[in-house]
């Protein structure tokens, strides 16, 4: 029960007088459940969690922190799929959780302000009556903070023609690993100087702790068109995907399932897909209401042209909400088939989505296991979903090494490990791969700026930098 | 900041780890989570108490006071299973920990008596309940003088109860005939803690089934459900409760068992789960199979139109165990839009818990307070003269809390609004004696 070296009992009372003592967990059954987040293949209780509830609380604990010389890691929601808020053992969690409020809302503008603790889906909940919504939606979103969407620079199916995070960030009010308290951009579009706020984002935590978030609000489509086509051939989906693309259709959203994954949405939601199709296209058109019809018309053409074995289109909001829950909650619904899963998030050229599903069959048949694919086919961004029993250390070691195959696979064809989960402590093997040493060392260098001691979310994104010790870690399995 | 007790040792098999292994760490149910949003806290978030759970059952952790405390603070709103994508079976899981718990971890004396008290010698019984309540109530003014010099849970427990004199229904009788053309013939279901505090509400689910063409019989030997008990580990008293209503209903005689509580509702569902390996286990399902919330039960048959005008604004609250423990959604706001001259507002997060969840508003009085505040300004904001909803422990939190506010708001059982509409006035037709104290308006009754 007493908090590991590092962290004595005076930087402890420090903690707890900023934050109050009921919000500084120490011990084992305390920092236990904070040793994983969405990705659960490594697992490492931190020293401490504190649960801070406010930016100036943020500030203060980081400035005690920095000071002793003790790593610590900002969480939000905990939803990662790469493992962006496993610490290192002597780490100290910053868990945002308790700032939740959306402190404005600015529809003559079309801004919002909030803290980083806010879930995604909130923002567009509150907007909504008034016709506005924040546009990135990842599959989490339910669930996922804002704080966190900015670290990874979420994505989600609608930023096929919405964009990713980083396109709706307007500012974000960072606290540096030591402390300081900085602004970066603002309500104006295109302010003077670097771009930071576009660095930021997608900086994994590394760059600092962002405590305030100035949000784009967009206003919600005039009307929408959802098709469901559903096929006998993952072939025939994805070259429906690319004739749709090539056609000069930009779809809000253009999502494929498979076989496995069907079957698991199948029971979860009841929506009503065939459980003997191969896959299922959800395609999404919006827009002005003048010439919606025709755009879905023409996506229906190609499905038909492509065997299309059957088109569905959404009569209601209600059965709209359905096929996107779904959707969305995909991933989850795969724990009806196996204990555990791991997500991969690689990114492939469009034209190489056959292939590469094909590989992705391949070495699930190598490696004997169950490979599930959900994925915005739209930009070529699969999720393969490695089904295993974490019980079985043999299944385990079989699903790291598919995992590698097939993130190399997506290099190989020109494409990237990461679409929109990040690097994390997942990837962080395949840095080099994808990139030279002298890439590599500018964006060190830049995290340096930052972050010079490493102190704030180390471990993440980058491969030792110098012999940093706690990247080179092995994996540690989950305990049996 | 944390510190433990002495731990004890737990069976490994307590809680059935195929069940813990669905869940798949997604965090999709945190943002569900009541106890989670006002905390923060994994450990108070329903990933994180499954990973306490499995902690223990893998042996990585021990039933000490603080990994109780988390399971002991979560409200078992089951909000969680609504939101999990994965179909973890929240609810029977945490029963299955917090019936090793009792089985295994020695509680301060205190919750042991209060326990012992409240569920083991009171609320299950409606005939002590009322008789230790009449006392009580017609002395409420000299313990309210008398309020410092009681405890804690004393106060709240008095707190809770609706001003003025109770309610003079008599009892059921044992059939209550069809009006017009029989088309069902249901039994009902009298609970124990809604029998003496809201005998109305009972009264006003037999009229408007009768109302329906249904004939109403009301079981003799009919007993506590066992959810209190159920939900606070004591499992094995659960089980003798089930055994006997399954034995006291004639099921070839009913086509549906009807309850007009939520919770209760949601664990009489869950009996063929609770008796599956008891020498009842077939009878238990059955029986589980045939009942039916009031407002399912009359949004499936289809309702006689009401004519009867009831010139109210309705928020309706989703009772916990009707959205997330049974599904039931649409259903009563269905029949509240039947009504004419009602008009039914949404409440904002109408499914979020007001904090009740049987003895948790005496067990975890802040968190409990913390959430019904909450629950009355989402009310407040909406403008509605009535709140309306389908459990007893929610009408009376709500109701505590609106009074508490000086709020004047009625809170009424959507089948008390039905019965309006079918024109039993509250004052005499339900029954034939029936004195009409009001609940929640009158502020500081
Ligand atoms: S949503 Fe379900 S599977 Fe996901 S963490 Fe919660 S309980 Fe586990
Ligand atoms: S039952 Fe309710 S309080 Fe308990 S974990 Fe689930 S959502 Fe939270």
């Amino acid at each position: 029960m007493r908090p590991r070296a590092g962290l004595d009992g005076r930087v402890l009372a420090r903690l707890a007088e900023i934050v109050g003592p009921e919000h500084v967990l120490v011990g084992n059954s305390a920092t236990l459940v904070y040793e994983c987040d969405g990705f659960t293949l490594e697992r490492q209780a931190p020293a401490a969690a504190v649960l801070p509830g406010s930016a100036a609380e943020v500030a203060q604990v980081v400035r005690v922190l920095h000071a002793a010389g003790i790593p610590f890691v900002p969480r939000g929601a905990g939803t990662s799929l790469s493992g962006t808020t496993i610490p290192p053992h002597d780490a100290v969690i910053i868990s945002l959780a308790r700032m939740n409020r959306i402190l404005h809302l600015d529809f003559r503008n079309r801004r919002a302000v909030v803290e980083p603790g806010v879930v995604n889906a909130w923002i567009s909940r509150e907007a909504a009556p008034r016709g506005y919504l924040y546009a990135p939606d990842p599959s989490s979103q339910a669930a996922c903070t804002i704080g966190g969407n900015v670290g990874t620079n979420a994505g989600g199916p609608h930023t096929l023609k919405y964009g990713v995070t980083v396109n709706h960030i307007l500012g974000v009010e960072l606290v540096l690993p030591d402390g300081q308290v900085v602004e970066l951009g603002g309500p104006v579009e295109d302010l003077p100087g670097y771009d930071l706020v576009g660095l930021v984002t997608g900086s994994e935590g590394t760059l600092g702790i962002v405590t305030k978030i100035v949000v784009r609000l967009v206003r919600e489509p005039e009307g929408c068109r959802t098709l469901l086509a559903v096929f006998d051939s993952v072939d025939d989906a994805t070259r429906t995907v690319s004739g749709i693309i090539e056609q000069g259709i930009i779809p809000a959203a253009l999502e494929m399932m498979d076989n496995l994954v069907i079957q698991a949405v199948e029971e979860a939601f009841g929506f009503g897909f065939p459980l003997d199709a191969a896959a299922v296209l959800i395609i999404e058109v919006d827009g002005l209401e003048v010439g919606l019809d025709e755009q879905a018309e023409a996506c229906a053409a190609i499905c038909r042209a492509n065997r299309a074995r059957e088109l569905r289109t959404a009569a209601t909001e209600e059965e709209r909400r359905l096929l996107w829950m779904s959707r969305k909650k995909a991933f989850g619904a795969l724990g009806r088939l196996a204990p555990s899963y791991v997500t991969q998030d690689g990114v492939v050229p469009r034209t190489r989505l056959p292939e590469m599903l094909a590989l992705t069959a391949e070495i699930g048949r190598k490696y004997g296991l169950r490979i599930a694919n959900v994925f915005h086919a739209g930009d070529g961004n699969i999720h393969p979903i490695l089904l295993y029993d974490e019980r079985n250390p043999d299944e385990v070691r079989r699903v790291i090494q598919a995992s590698d195959e097939i993130l190399s696979a997506c290099i190989d064809m020109g494409g990237s490990i990461t679409g929109e989960h990040g690097v994390g402590i997942e990837k962080v093997s395949h840095m080099r791969r994808m990139f030279s040493e002298a890439d590599l060392a500018a964006m060190l260098d830049v995290r340096a700026v930052f972050n010079p001691r490493g102190l704030c979310n180390p471990g993440k994104i980058f491969p030792s930098p110098g012999g940093c010790v706690e990247v080179q870690r092995p994996r540690r399995p989950a305990p049996a | 900041m944390a510190g433990g007790k002495a731990a004890q040792t737990v069976p490994q098999a307590a809680i059935p780890m195929d069940q813990l292994l669905r869940c798949v760490h997604c965090g999709l149910c945190t943002s569900a989570c009541p106890t989670y949003l006002e905390l923060g806290n994994e450990a108070d978030s329903p990933r994180g108490r499954l990973y306490l759970m499995r902690a223990v059952a893998e042996g990585r952790l021990e039933w000490t006071a603080d990994v109780v405390g988390h399971l002991d603070l979560c409200l078992e709103c089951r909000a969680c299973e609504t939101a999990c994508p994965a179909g973890v079976p929240y609810g029977q899981l945490l029963e299955a920990a917090r019936a090793d718990i009792a089985r295994t971890y020695r509680r301060p004396w205190r919750e042991r008596l209060l326990l012992a008290l409240l569920r083991d010698m009171l609320f299950p019984y409606p005939g002590r309940l009322a008789a230790a309540l009449r006392p009580v109530r017609s002395l409420r003014g000299a313990l309210k003088r008398l309020a410092g010099l009681l405890p804690g849970d004393v106060r709240r427990m008095l707190a809770l109860l609706p001003p003025g004199a109770p309610s003079a229904c008599p009892p059921l009788p044992s059939v209550i005939p069809a009006q017009g053309l029989r088309r069902y013939r249901v039994a009902l279901l009298t609970g124990c803690v809604a029998q003496v505090l809201f005998p109305e509400v009972n009264w006003a689910t037999a009229r408007v089934l009768a109302a329906n063409g249904c004939e109403v019989v009301v079981p003799a030997r009919q007993g506590c459900c066992g959810a209190l008990h159920l939900h606070s580990g004591a499992r094995e008293a659960a089980r003798a409760f089930a055994r006997r209503n399954v034995a006291a209903f004639d099921l070839d005689d009913v086509d549906a068992v009807i309850t007009n509580a939520a919770g209760c509702g949601s664990t009489l569902k869950e009996y063929g789960h609770l008796l599956q390996d008891d020498a009842a286990a077939s009878q238990a399902a059955r029986f589980a199979g045939k009942v039916r919330d009031v407002a399912e039960f009359l949004a499936g048959i289809g309702i006689v139109p009401p004519a009867q005008p009831v010139h109210r604004v309705v928020a309706y609250h989703d009772a916990c165990h009707l959205a997330h423990g049974q599904g039931i959604r649409s259903e009563p706001r269905q029949l509240l839009r039947a009504i004419p001259g009602l008009r039914l507002v949404e409440l904002p997060g109408a499914d979020h818990c007001c904090g009740s969840a049987g003895l948790y508003n005496i067990l975890q009085p802040a968190m409990a307070a913390r959430l019904l505040e909450k629950k009355i300004a989402a009310i407040a904001s909406t403008g509605a003269d009535t709140v309306a909803t389908g459990n007893p422990g929610c009408l009376m939190q709500i109701a505590k809390g609106l009074r508490e506010r000086g709020l004047a708001v009625d809170v009424r059982h959507p089948v008390e609004l039905l019965a309006e509409a079918y024109g039993f006035s509250r004052a005499g037709d339900l029954s034939t004696g029936d004195d009409s104290s009001t609940r929640g308006a009158r502020a500081g009754a």
